[in-house]
């Protein structure tokens, strides 16, 4: 890892004509500065969070008793008419894809690529800023009306009663011809906005990371989330591609009668699940790598340790970039895949374990030996590895071929991936915005709260979703608004987790409150020894601009 | 409940899922302790129904015109409540992947995730900053890198051969006599089609939480005429859709089958024993995903070939010098982007047993 020349002066010196900060419009509208549009990103992914998790609280609470019991009023409320039986059910599918979208694209990749990778990939590599300023505005800027979009798609007739329901896939012929009105249409649009938004994001990350580290910063020397946040940008840079041209295939076949996936016109329902996972693939990696470069710091701050095995955990994650490209059809076993191509998705899928195992005993590795104090990053950071490791061993399980025909699209998925996102890529964002929100912000939050805060989540997220692998393996699918009631146990424990886990999130919010208030100033590196990147060196908040005479690195 | 009522019950479902000419022979069939139909054969080892029955030999008591819905057994072909492991398999495929999963997989990934936690509540005990007030500088330790490394290769290719061969025998093509049924998944029921046995169609619904309670079945599992196979022999599965995509999965039977509109998925099917086997559509495919549920009733042959003839159909191997469904042979191996004309002729709307 990194060791920083004292040069932590430097920015201070030139704070005097440094600091013309704009006026508000100016400053938060019309920003080129990599921590204000980082905010701006933080800021969007809170608020895309409440809703998307508000949405999960509805499907919680029709799950926790079997019957349908509230969605046809809510149907109702919603299009302001007496809604049918249909409708409630549409609503159904209404929820599960938004909730899907909001998490993916407006919750998770903002708050790790926009919010942090904004904010501390520039001053990692000890670069002033990002290297196209105005093109970073215009990715964040372009989120907001996509968000607009999907939202907006609620209320506009999309087939049986109002908003999209084709789930966060976007599966044809169900998004084609199955899903009449212009709902679908502004979802697609939705996504083709927010993905042109992390496509430049993404030029920026790999120009700004090849271009402007500081002298001596060689790449391997580069801090590992700045690893992850490269490699994370390359993924991006290969598969959204593939996503938009797929979802503009989906429209043409909607509106101007193409047949790309309509069999009766020559094309193939299938295809647009190849297009749709071979970006969806790396899609999962893109919302996790992050992650993992957060963490690996995390744990060497608070055991005063310089990360174990470094290069092995940077080329870990190129590895695991690399094999994500080639692993999609394992979203498609039951598809009617050639044999032969299911053993080859098996084989290859498995071997993705191999560096995610790397990654995970190096961050014990990292542990052992250490001094380790459990301060509320710490304690995001250990749950995330140990639930990271859980839902990584289902992920083994559901790559057998053989197996999958029977988990396939039952509750043992959305357990696994819940494992994966929702304990692993969330857990690591709270990680991070514990560990970094003194830093952005130059006020300290309550230690108490944070830890409540992680134990209330910690027991809340696997009350809610260790019983989904039950309900998985006893048979139930996805996707359902009501089940048969063998199946109610475990979904009345799951809603009781959500709770559990909602009064968690209150805490959260008190406590950034309580902090923006009457938080504690930060000093500037409030971690002490073992906190050895550059951001560091800097006060807590930055100067608005940092770096102005490069730091240089031995 | 009485067995008064349950019998009522049945034959009413007996009466609505037989074709009119079957109807006549009801009332002979009321006699027989039809309840029995399911336990009687279950003591019959698997195959031993597996002969045809060659025509004019079809008049065994309880054959012609007896069918009566099976009684589903509770705990079989069906979730149980607050069930935390795979249902019982009634496939031999079934029945590897299930040990596989039981024996490979569960201590494998136990193990594994046990090993991970106790390795870090140990560090966590052992380098808490009290106990160890300063830390190492170790960075490296190319042995361990190695090992956790290699390790988790060898476990990998331990998992990975008998996955393969399991992938290998669930996708064998079926024997070239097998009996083939299509299934169709429409907007929102199945269709299961007889090409061997004179193409007849059954139109599957959803029975209401009353209706299938009064039947003594699961609700949200139970339909209105059921996908009667035989059991004991390998069966070939035709999966279309007719419209959108939808999923023909049977958990029990360890069987999940895309339906994809303008597509032929083909998978064979062998069901061990008799019994009621329930699924449901397991691919989002619009307002009535959650209410499309499947249940598979697995007869022995004679039974089978007596509810084909209660259809209006003709026991495979029957047909004498007709070439009846011998016309719809389809390609052995895999799936393949096929003519869609079946799938536009077969739109048919929601209705009882409709036969040809």
């Amino acid at each position: 890892m990194t060791t920083i020349a004292a040069h932590a002066g430097d920015a201070h010196t030139h704070e005097d004509h440094a600091e013309h900060i704009p006026g508000f419009f100016q400053r938060w509208f019309m920003s080129t500065n990599h921590k204000d549009i980082g905010t701006l990103y933080l800021i969007f992914a809170i608020i895309a969070g409440i809703i998307g998790g508000a949405i999960s609280g509805f499907m919680r609470l029709e799950l926790a008793e079997p019957g349908v019991q509230y969605l046809t009023q809510w149907a109702s409320f919603m299009q302001g008419s007496a809604a049918t039986e249909d409708q409630g059910n549409h609503l159904w599918n209404v929820l599960i894809t938004a909730h899907g979208l909001i998490m993916v694209f407006f919750m998770v990749m903002p708050a790790m690529i926009g919010g942090f990778g904004n904010w501390f990939v520039p001053i990692m590599i000890g670069a002033p800023d990002m290297a196209f300023p105005r093109m970073n505005n215009v990715s964040f800027w372009l989120l907001p009306p996509a968000f607009i979009l999907l939202l907006g798609s609620t209320f506009v007739p999309g087939g049986a009663g109002l908003g999209a329901g084709t789930g966060w896939t976007v599966y044809a012929p169900l998004s084609t011809s199955g899903s009449p009105g212009p709902a679908v249409d502004m979802a697609i649009l939705s996504l083709h906005l927010a993905g042109a938004s992390s496509i430049l994001g993404a030029v920026n990350f790999i120009t700004t990371i090849f271009n402007m580290r500081a002298p001596g910063m060689t790449l391997n020397k580069m801090p590992l989330f700045a690893w992850s946040v490269l490699v994370t940008a390359f993924l991006l840079l290969l598969s959204l591609p593939v996503l938009a041209a797929a979802i503009t295939m989906l429209l043409t076949d909607r509106n101007f009668q193409t047949t790309f996936f309509d069999a009766a016109g020559g094309g193939d329902p299938v295809l647009y699940q190849h297009l749709f996972w071979f970006f969806g693939h790396p899609e999962v990696y893109i919302m996790i790598l992050p992650g993992f470069g957060m963490i690996s710091h995390i744990i060497a701050t608070f055991s005063k340790k310089p990360v174990f095995g470094y290069l092995g955990m940077a080329y870990a994650m190129v590895a695991i970039g690399v094999v994500g490209f080639i692993v999609w059809a394992h979203h498609m076993f039951t598809t009617g895949l050639s044999v032969n191509l299911k053993m080859y998705f098996t084989a290859a899928t498995m071997v993705i374990a191999v560096p995610t195992g790397i990654k995970i005993f190096s961050w014990i590795a990292t542990m052992w030996g250490g001094s380790l104090s459990f301060k509320t990053p710490m304690m995001w950071a250990l749950g995330f590895i140990f639930m990271f490791t859980v839902g990584g061993v289902t992920g083994v399980v559901l790559a057998n071929g053989g197996i999958d025909d029977n988990l396939h699209d039952t509750y043992y998925v959305v357990a696994h991936f819940h494992y994966v996102l929702s304990l692993g890529a969330v857990f690591s964002i709270f990680a991070g915005f514990y560990y970094w929100f003194p830093k952005m912000s130059g006020r300290h939050y309550s230690e108490i709260l944070g830890q409540l805060h992680f134990w209330i989540f910690f027991i809340g997220v696997n009350v809610l979703f260790f019983p989904m692998h039950f309900l998985g393996v006893n048979g139930m699918p996805r996707r359902i608004p009501d089940y048969n009631p063998d199946f109610a146990y475990f979904n009345h424990m799951a809603s009781i987790g959500y709770a559990i886990m909602a009064v968690g999130m209150l805490i959260f919010f008190v406590n950034i409150g309580w902090a923006m208030l009457a938080g504690r100033r930060a000093e500037g590196n409030y971690w002490g020894e073992g906190a050895t990147t550059l951001e560091w060196t800097l006060s807590s908040p930055p100067p608005f601009h940092q770096f102005e005479t490069l730091p240089h690195i031995k | 409940m009485t067995l008064a009522t349950i019998v009522k019950s049945f034959l009413a479902a007996a009466l609505l899922a037989s074709a009119p000419q079957a109807m006549a022979q009801q009332v002979s069939g009321q006699a027989a302790p039809t309840e029995n139909v399911g336990a009687t054969v279950i003591d019959n080892p698997p195959g031993a129904n597996v002969q045809e029955v060659p025509a004019g030999a079809t008049n065994a008591p309880q054959a012609e015109g007896s069918y009566v819905p099976m009684k589903p057994t509770p705990g079989k072909g069906q979730p149980v409540y607050a069930g935390h492991d795979f249902q019982d398999q009634y496939s031999e495929t079934g029945r590897d992947a299930y040990w596989m999963h039981s024996y490979i997989l569960m201590p494998v990934i136990v193990v594994i995730s046990l090993f991970v936690l106790a390795l870090m509540l140990w560090a966590m005990f052992r380098f808490r900053a009290k106990r160890n007030p300063v830390a190492s500088k170790t960075t490296h330790n190319s042995l361990v890198e190695v090992l956790w490394t290699l390790i988790p290769v060898i476990i990998l290719l331990v998992i990975a051969v008998p996955s393969i061969s399991l992938l290998a025998k669930q996708y064998e093509p079926a024997p070239a006599d097998a009996l083939t049924i299509k299934v169709t998944g429409y907007q929102w029921y199945w269709g299961y089609t007889y090409p061997d046995n004179g193409g007849f169609e059954i139109v599957s619904n959803m029975l209401s939480d009353e209706e299938a309670l009064a039947r003594g079945e699961p609700v949200k599992l139970a339909v209105d005429n059921r996908m009667v196979v035989p059991a004991g022999v390998p069966i070939k599965i035709i999966v279309t859709g007719a419209d959108v995509i939808h999923s023909f999965a049977v958990p029990s039977l360890w069987f999940k089958m895309d339906a994809v509109p303008g597509r032929l998925n083909e998978k064979v099917l062998e069901v061990l024993e008799p019994g009621v086997y329930y699924g449901q559509c397991s691919e989002l495919c619009g307002v009535r995903h959650g209410f499309m549920p499947i249940a598979v009733e697995a007869l022995p042959m004679a039974q089978y070939n007596a509810w084909v003839r209660a259809q209006g159909g003709t026991p495979k191997g029957e047909e004498n010098a007709v070439a009846a469904g011998a016309a719809t042979e389809t390609p052995a191996t895999g799936s393949e982007i096929v003519e869609t004309e079946n799938i536009a002729a077969g739109t048919k709307t929601p209705a009882t047993a409709v036969t040809n």
